[in-house]
């Protein structure tokens, strides 16, 4: 299908030559949405195409704007360092967490992420002298050129459209081929000599590293971070953003972190309710629209890419 | 090639295997027979690491390899099919065999180059040989139950094994794709040289490809030895093949 190669470039041409034309708010509004697509992206590398139901994966997001945050803050330490920090630091807590995780299956593997990254929000939560607690970090000093929301705006952009075509070349690779086989079939994957195990940490130790840098752009955005970053109910919402997107396609956790970013904002101006409207979403996506909006889309109109199954089939990989 | 040496499996109790003993030479076709529940495919799991065995050992080529997990048995040169139809369902057919290849040219890791132009030669070679050419990008949803068949046998092929193990390889199949499936096997073991083992239910198959029996009853080696002397077996004709032997 030569269209579904072509929309993504023209989206990218349209977001390059929108800010001129743009009001401030909106300008502000997309750029949160690059960093949450990242973040979401970055999720569904594991949750969609590895199979592993990954419940806290904010806490990547969040480790990775921390680190960028403290270092810049309380250490003299050039920008450039923190911001490779930031991701680096990102993806070593993943490879702890993901240690234990991947020795567990399907629900267990769930639970301990769960588990571990309540731990790592904890730490941060209760560490007030490092983190700031409950009240966060406020002021960060990002470099002058960031207080402009159109420089705010190109960088998440070209930091999220070069992850993108790096997931996306990963996900093409020998790698990733085996990583949706161990999604598909763990046992038969052992058998044609896959050490699963190994995989499945590596997999998510660079979902890890690309939460990092989301991490990294959110505090280039919004110069500041607060416990919320990682969150259950943070891991909750781009999880969703991933379902209502699909699951099984490429450029659906995106799409989605789109729709509930900008809804999340504008109905947040009308009512304090916006859980309420969440839920209702959630609701029509599961008993309308189990394979996302992509996933729809590509059923329609290509034979693969929606699968009929749903993925919660294999969920106990 | 290989041997498994009065392996024992329980399982909460329940003894799977209680003393099972096979000797699999190289270049041979092996057959394990027995009725349903002697523990066959409790057998091939332990062998290829899917199980633990709790005593006894499992040597490939001298070497012990009981308890070893599942990849590492697999990249020593032991593959298997599966029972029950067991692939990849989301995959095309070439991608299939295209995992196993990459994973027997421990390729797996490569994170930057496209996988399409990977082990495309060595793919389509095994694809060639079974056959399968035609369905080379249909998702294996799609394909017929049979051919289902055959790409698990593919699959297997794929990690380039010495030695092949086949469980129930034509169970469930029409009597033409039991004579495809038939003919691949031997094609395999005489011009491939492959060691195979397989367990069947057929015994007209059985009696067919195999060179050597071993016929495995309530998780006990009862039998071993050429079919000539397996059916002579008073042990075997009592437990087993009963009055057709």
């Amino acid at each position: 299908m030569q269209l579904r190669r072509i929309i993504p470039w023209i989206m990218l041409a349209v977001l390059l030559v929108l800010p001129p034309v743009l009001p401030r708010y909106y300008l502000y509004l997309l750029a949160s949405i690059f960093v949450i697509a990242l973040l979401a992206t970055s999720l569904n590398f594991i949750l969609g195409f590895g199979g592993l139901l990954q419940l806290h994966h904010a806490v990547f997001f969040g480790v990775g704007a921390y680190t960028f945050s403290i270092l810049l803050l309380k250490t003299p330490l050039p920008f450039v360092v923190a911001v490779v920090a930031g991701p680096v630091a990102a993806a070593f807590t993943a490879l702890l967490i993901g240690w234990f995780c991947v020795r567990s299956r399907g629900l267990y593997f769930g639970m301990l992420t769960l588990a571990l990254g309540q731990l790592v929000w904890a730490v941060i939560f209760r560490w007030s002298a490092l983190t700031g607690g409950d009240d966060g970090l406020h002021g960060i000093p990002v470099p002058e050129v960031f207080n402009s929301l159109k420089t705010a705006y190109y960088v998440t952009l070209t930091v999220l459209t070069v992850c993108l075509a790096v997931l996306y070349l990963i996900l093409k690779s020998p790698f990733g081929l085996t990583l949706m086989a161990t999604r598909d079939n763990p046992v038969r994957s052992e058998s044609v000599g896959i050490n699963i195990r190994r995989h499945r940490l590596a997999a998510f130790v660079i979902a890890g590293f690309f939460a990092g840098i989301a991490g990294v752009l959110f505090v280039l955005v919004e110069k500041s971070v607060s416990p919320s970053l990682l969150s259950w109910s943070k891991s909750a919402e781009i999880m969703i953003m991933c379902l209502l997107g699909g699951l099984t396609t490429f450029y659906g956790p995106a799409l989605g972190a789109g729709i509930i970013v900008f809804l999340s904002m504008k109905v947040g101006t009308y009512t304090e309710y916006w859980l309420l409207v969440l839920g209702i979403i959630l609701l029509v996506l599961v008993l309308v629209l189990p394979q996302g909006i992509l996933g729809f889309l590509a059923e329609k109109y290509s034979g693969r890419g929606g699968d009929k199954g749903g993925w919660g089939k294999d969920a106990s990989g | 090639m290989l041997q498994v040496k009065q392996v024992a499996k329980a399982f909460s109790g329940f003894q799977a295997i209680a003393k099972a003993d096979l000797t699999v030479p190289k270049g041979q076709v092996v057959a394990v027979i027995g009725p349903n529940g002697a523990g066959k495919s409790t057998l091939f799991n332990l062998i290829t690491g899917h199980l633990r065995p709790d005593k006894g050992h499992i040597l490939f080529k001298g070497e012990e390899i009981g308890g070893l997990s599942a990849h590492d048995i697999c990249r020593k040169g032991v593959a298997r099919s599966f029972q029950l139809i067991n692939i990849f369902p989301r995959l095309n057919t070439f991608e299939n065999v295209q995992v196993a290849v990459l994973a027997r040219y421990r390729k797996t890791n490569k994170l930057f180059t496209p996988a399409r132009k990977l082990v495309v030669e060595e793919t389509n070679d095994v694809l060639h040989k079974l056959g399968l050419i035609p369905y080379r990008e249909r998702l294996c949803n799609s394909l017929s139950y049979g051919d289902q068949k055959v790409l698990e046998l593919a699959i297997a092929l794929g990690s380039q094994p010495e030695i092949l193990l086949l469980d129930e390889p034509t169970a469930g199949m029409s009597p033409e794709e039991t004579r495809t499936i038939v003919k691949l096997i031997k094609n395999l073991a005489q011009n491939e040289g492959l060691t195979i083992l397989l367990t069947e239910h057929d015994m007209d198959l059985v009696f067919d490809v195999a060179e050597r029996l071993m016929v495995l009853h309530q998780g006990q080696t009862i039998a071993e030895g050429s079919p000539e002397e397996v059916r002579r077996d008073k042990a075997v004709q009592n437990a087993y093949l009963g009055e057709t032997g």
